[in-house]
């Protein structure tokens, strides 16, 4: 075993594995938001999160298509696309709500989960279709911004990109907003009153219906943006690329305390260090033996003997339990 | 009278046209429905169970002799079935959330192609495959393998309720997928993506061929199935699981074991899916990790819901539209489209055969089933065919 | 409650044959003359690029050659079939496929893991299937007098590919990643297996099913610094790949099999691509010059560029056509035996080279490029340099 090896590339496996984990906390919270409210598990939502990639690369093709891409300075550029995939994911995730949930309220807790299922195949193939009529492609590529692209070489086994800097630095922020906008503001204690309890807070007079459709419209947009930025961080998306990301990020919801907002973020970011710390040490650990491919199973293994020695998650849940 | 004259009828009428018209999907749907009415019509007991005996045993194998497509069909909605009524105990009698019921269904399948094929010579030696033969004791080792994945899986997360025994059960399901995909090293099991080939069939008799076998054996064990099912269901346990169900709190407080319960409910429910998978590795000669992902597991759940949760009827039926939909319904419909855009038809002067390619209709056979899932939840939430008793609890409510 | 059901039920049954049976007999009236060509590959799901990618080839093939025949009085049609790359959905394809005696060839499939359940089931009524993409040994050598194929083996092209990187490349050390498919870790453990008899010492042999996050795989990449990477798999994933490999800084020589040999890849990685090495039986132009007027043609229709194993598809669907024509005979619909029996004598020269079938159906010879990326412009993918050529035969069937 090669032990400065092992030692050299740490740093870097620990940055990868936090770009990966705010990635995961990012959409990570549009599951812990709509099961805190609704206690379902909202399926749809990493198309949700892919629809948030798909307007970021529209924009920036349009853009470049347009020639602006090389005279806009990048910040404004990124911003952009972020506003507007939180706009649409946003909507649409309210919309589905509309649509394909609200009638399904009072039915049993597993049937708006097939309904989310069902509108998730429908979503994607929907992409697909509208993908392939305008742009007649299966994968799209995120045009490469050039500021986004400077690397920093730390050390000869360090070294830092300015989108992965960006990707924290957006999530952060973002994380934060949200932590005002729920505890510090009124609408975020009706969403809270909703979460507690459906009943008393329409009594109050809370509109119950609305904040429902605000939390999806929030979480929506969280994903849209977390799809912005997984677009930047890896380039490539297609209109199947979000279930892998959106199963590993609701995951990581629970893994931190299914509705609880700070601990989706700490589950997205535990799974993104497990996962990178995995794939990268496995195969130079054990000679070849196991490799990168066991990664999932890593994570997972020490999922379950999180949730076996804390059964509510790492920070507990906020739900209460319902009879 | 008439109405027993009318069930009698149709399945005369419908096994006819499907003689008659072997290649037409709607003629079999029509058969599929008289079945269905017979199964629903108010007609004597020992009536109905003599029509859908007749239909099962002997018109669906003389329609497999004119379209083999169909005898097809049946087996792969019979190993649905049985999985949808192996996950009914688990969701719909305990109440436990499980989305990675296709892992039992995986060890099952491979416990018989390993041994079954000459794969097992790489980690014993030699003296593979086994006999033929020995098939029908691989059902039972199957069976016991699947329930003691089940009671493996069971036993860490006992503690856990809902969504976490969900996330965990996915994990699960991933788990032995990934393995599966990766354990050609360092000793090989699986043959990781290549997969295992070929996997010997049981020996049949007289001179049936393999496609009629498979279907008698499929229809055989989705029949012991509901049986045991129908037993579980009015028994101490079934009881003891719809406690569960209702009340945890409630249920362990009047001294039902819960531990036990549960573990046995996990148990039960994988071996129906530890036998199916003996009998898919065997039908599909070849298996790979492709057959069990995340998405079976789904599928399976979807029909288990679709046809109303915790009822017998409800799976069988649930299981059956959900694969009639996705091998026949939306194949048939798009393939009927390509037809049309072949000949030429032109809807409102646009001709069919101009259509861009982007439009072809085979592509989005998935996104059509999306939109029945969701219209069939809005329209018809308790399912296709609830327990009377649920049906009655949600009527109450609203 | 559930006696509500029945009245439903009944109504539906009887508009169910209302509608069912003229339109069974619309089916059956259309049945003489008409030759169908079956195409069976992922048309949904996350691998629906690769599988349309098959079907156009196979509809382009068609519509170029299907005038012999129509001379002759026939139909020719193409049947797409979504086989969504699971076997189960293969096999019921499958089975409805053999019920329509229309159909004389079978075009597919993408994936290995349903070309081999579902060739079971063509074999009952000796169905010719040729297979534009199943490099998987076990696929022919099984010895089935049915299945054809007109891609390379993996273990062909592993041999292709460690040659190349110990001839040419003169690579001392290699680090090998796969796609954990049957095609990407077959061709990946192939080339491994070469490569170390060859001299070059493998760093690492790592498997991953990840599409777009490479991060985690790339450090120990780069931080072992190899002359040479191998990429066994697919554009799609090997493109985000290749490029966040050269962001991070990692500079060896990449070279893998014909899976990259798509313009989308120089779309994907760009620059990063530029000098990557590919072995193919898909010749460069100016060995076969029919490949560029198949691409121009395929772009022009379609309106993209076409998919790694498109061509195959179409070379395919070209040697089921001409057994279809040489099994007609007098007029009449051949069968498929004879069709199947007149594809083991059609002897093939196509846009992927001259195919002609040994015992097993594998190709007799193949003919192996190894070419290097020209420009980042996925528009001149086509002028890709050849630098090197290899003959190898498919090896006997190991029992």
């Amino acid at each position: 075993m090669d032990l400065p090896l092992l030692i050299g590339i740490f740093p870097q496996v620990l940055l990868d594995g936090l770009i990966l984990g705010f990635m995961y906390a990012l959409i990570a919270l549009g599951y812990t938001m709509v099961y805190g409210v609704l206690e379902f598990i909202n399926f749809a939502h990493s198309e949700i999160f892919i629809v948030g990639a798909f307007v970021g690369v529209e924009i920036l093709l349009g853009l470049k298509g347009a020639g602006w891409l090389e005279s806009l300075p990048w910040p404004l550029v990124l911003l952009l696309l972020l506003v507007a995939a939180m706009a649409v994911s946003g909507l649409l995730a309210a919309a589905v709500e509309r649509v394909a949930y609200r009638p399904l309220r009072s039915a049993p807790r597993l049937i708006p989960l097939i309904s989310a299922i069902g509108v998730s195949f429908f979503l994607q193939d929907l992409i697909r279709l509208v993908e392939s009529v305008w742009r007649n492609a299966f994968n799209l590529v995120y045009p490469t911004l050039d500021g986004l692209n400077h690397r920093f070489e730390l050390t000869e086994t360090l070294d830092v990109s300015v989108k992965s800097l960006v990707v924290i630095v957006a999530a952060l922020a973002m994380l934060w907003v949200l932590h005002m906008l729920v505890n510090r503001t009124k609408i975020g204690t009706a969403v809270r009153a909703v979460a507690e309890d459906q009943a008393a807070a329409s009594l109050v007079g809370i509109d119950v219906n609305r904040i429902i459709s605000l939390t999806f419209l929030i979480g929506g947009a969280m994903g849209g943006a977390a799809g912005v930025l997984f677009g930047v961080q890896y380039g490539l998306i297609n209109p199947y690329s979000g279930f892998i990301p959106g199963l590993k990020a609701f995951t990581a919801a629970v893994l931190g305390g299914i509705g609880n907002i700070p601990g989706a973020m700490v589950g997205g970011i535990v799974l993104g260090l497990l996962e990178a710390f995995a794939a990268s040490y496995l195969g130079l650990l054990t000679g070849g033996a196991f490799g990168a491919e066991y990664k999932d199973i890593f994570a997972f293994s020490v999922l379950i003997l999180i949730l076996v020695f804390r059964p509510k998650g790492l920070l507990g849940e906020i739900v209460r339990e319902r009879a | 009278m008439t109405r027993a004259a009318l069930a009698i009828g149709l399945i005369a009428v419908s096994a006819w046209a499907v003689a008659t018209f072997p290649r037409s999907i709607l003629v079999f749907l029509l058969f599929q429905g008289s079945l269905l009415h017979a199964y629903l019509a108010p007609i004597p007991r020992w009536l109905r169970v003599a029509l859908l005996a007749a239909a099962l045993l002997v018109l669906m194998p003389v329609i497999g002799a004119y379209n083999g497509y169909y005898l097809e069909v049946a087996t792969q909605v019979g190993i649905f079935v049985a999985l949808a009524l192996g996950l009914n105990i688990v969701v719909g009698l305990a109440g436990l959330l499980d989305l990675g019921y296709v892992a039992f269904f995986a060890v099952g399948a491979y416990s018989w192609a390993i041994f079954g094929s000459p794969h097992a010579n790489l980690i014993f030696g030699g003296g593979f495959p086994l006999a033929a033969g020995w098939f029908w004791a691989f059902l039972v080792v199957g069976l016991l393998v699947a329930a003691g994945a089940g009671v493996l899986l069971g036993l860490p997360v006992l503690r856990l309720r809902g969504d976490y025994l969900a996330i965990v059960t996915l994990g699960f399901g991933e788990v032995i997928r990934v393995l599966a995909n990766n354990l050609d090293k360092p000793i090989n099991i699986t043959n990781g993506p290549k997969g295992i080939t070929p996997i010997s069939r049981p020996p049949v008799p007289f001179d049936v061929s393999y496609a009629e076998a498979f279907y008698f054996l499929v229809l055989a064990i989705v029949g012991v199935v509901i049986l045991v099912n129908r037993r579980l269901e009015d028994s101490h346990v079934g009881r003891a699981w719809e406690a569960i169900r209702e009340d945890e709190l409630a249920a362990q407080a009047m001294g039902v074991p819960l531990v036990r319960s549960k573990l046995l409910a996990f148990a039960c429910g994988a071996s129906f899916a530890g036998v199916m998978g003996v009998v898919f590795s065997a039908k599909q000669v070849f298996i790979n990790p492709e057959s069990f992902t995340f998405l079976e597991s789904i599928g399976v759940l979807a029909m288990v819901i679709l046809g109303g949760m915790g009822s017998i009827p409800g799976a069988v039926v649930g299981a059956t539209v959900v694969t009639v939909l996705n091998l026949q319904v939306l194949k048939g419909l798009s393939l009927w489209l390509n037809e049309l855009k072949n000949a030429g038809v032109t809807v409102f002067g646009l001709s069919l055969a101009d259509l861009p390619t982007q439009l072809e209709p085979a592509k989005y056979e998935r996104m059509i089933f999306g939109m029945i899932l969701v219209l069939m939840m809005i329209f018809r939430p308790q399912g296709i065919f609830p327990v009377r008793r649920r049906a009655r609890e949600l009527a109450g409510k609203s | 409650m559930i006696r509500n059901l029945i009245r439903p039920a009944s109504v539906l049954t009887v508009l169910l044959t209302l509608v069912a049976l003229p339109s069974a007999s619309n089916l059956e009236a259309q049945g003489k003359g008409t030759i169908k060509i079956a195409t069976q590959s992922p048309l949904s799901g996350g691998q629906a690029a690769l599988g349309e990618g098959i079907k156009l080839g196979a509809q382009l093939a068609i519509e170029r050659f299907k005038g012999g025949l129509e001379k002759a009085g026939f139909r020719v049609e193409l049947v797409p079939y979504d086989d969504q790359a699971k076997p189960d959905v293969g096999v019921a394809n499958a089975k409805n496929i053999i019920a329509d005696k229309d159909i004389l060839v079978v075009i597919g499939h993408l994936n290995s893991g349903v070309a081999i359940p579902s060739s079971e089931v063509y074999k009952e009524v000796n169905l010719a299937m040729i297979s534009p993409a199943n490099t998987n040994p076990t696929v022919t050598d099984r010895g089935y007098g049915n299945v054809f194929r007109v891609c390379g083996r993996d273990d062909v092209q592993g041999v292709v590919g460690a040659e190349f990187a110990q001839g040419t490349i003169k690579a001392r050390s290699a680090y090998v990643i796969h796609d954990k498919t049957t095609y990407g870790q077959g061709v990946a453990e192939f080339f491994k297996a070469d490569a170390e008899k060859k001299g070059i010492k493998i760093l690492g042999f790592e498997g991953t099913e990840e599409k777009s996050n490479f991060d985690p795989i790339i450090t120990p990449v780069k931080a072992k610094n190899p002359d040479l990477i191998y990429f066994g798999g697919i554009y799609e994933q090997a493109g985000p790949f290749f490029k966040q490999a050269r962001e991070k800084g990692v500079k060896a020589k990449f070279l893998g099999p014909d899976g990259l040999d798509s313009s989308d890849l120089a779309k994907i990685a760009g620059k990063a691509v530029v000098g990557m090495y590919y072995t193919s039986v898909a010749g460069p132009v100016s060995v076969y010059p029919q490949a560029k007027q198949f691409a121009d043609e395929y772009k022009k229709k379609f309106g993209k560029n076409p998919e790694p194993f498109a061509a195959q598809a179409y070379d395919a669907t070209a040697i089921g056509m001409k057994a279809v024509e040489a099994a007609v005979r007098g007029g009449k619909t051949p069968t498929r035996d004879a069709v199947t029996a007149a594809i083991r004598d059609v002897k093939h020269t196509g846009i992927t080279g001259a195919v002609e079938f040994d015992g097993k159906g594998d190709p007799k010879k193949a003919l192996y490029f190894v070419l290097q990326v020209a420009s980042e412009n996925p528009e001149k993918w086509g002028d890709n340099k050849e630098v090197k050529r290899l003959t190898i035969a498919a090896p006997a069937a190991k029992k």
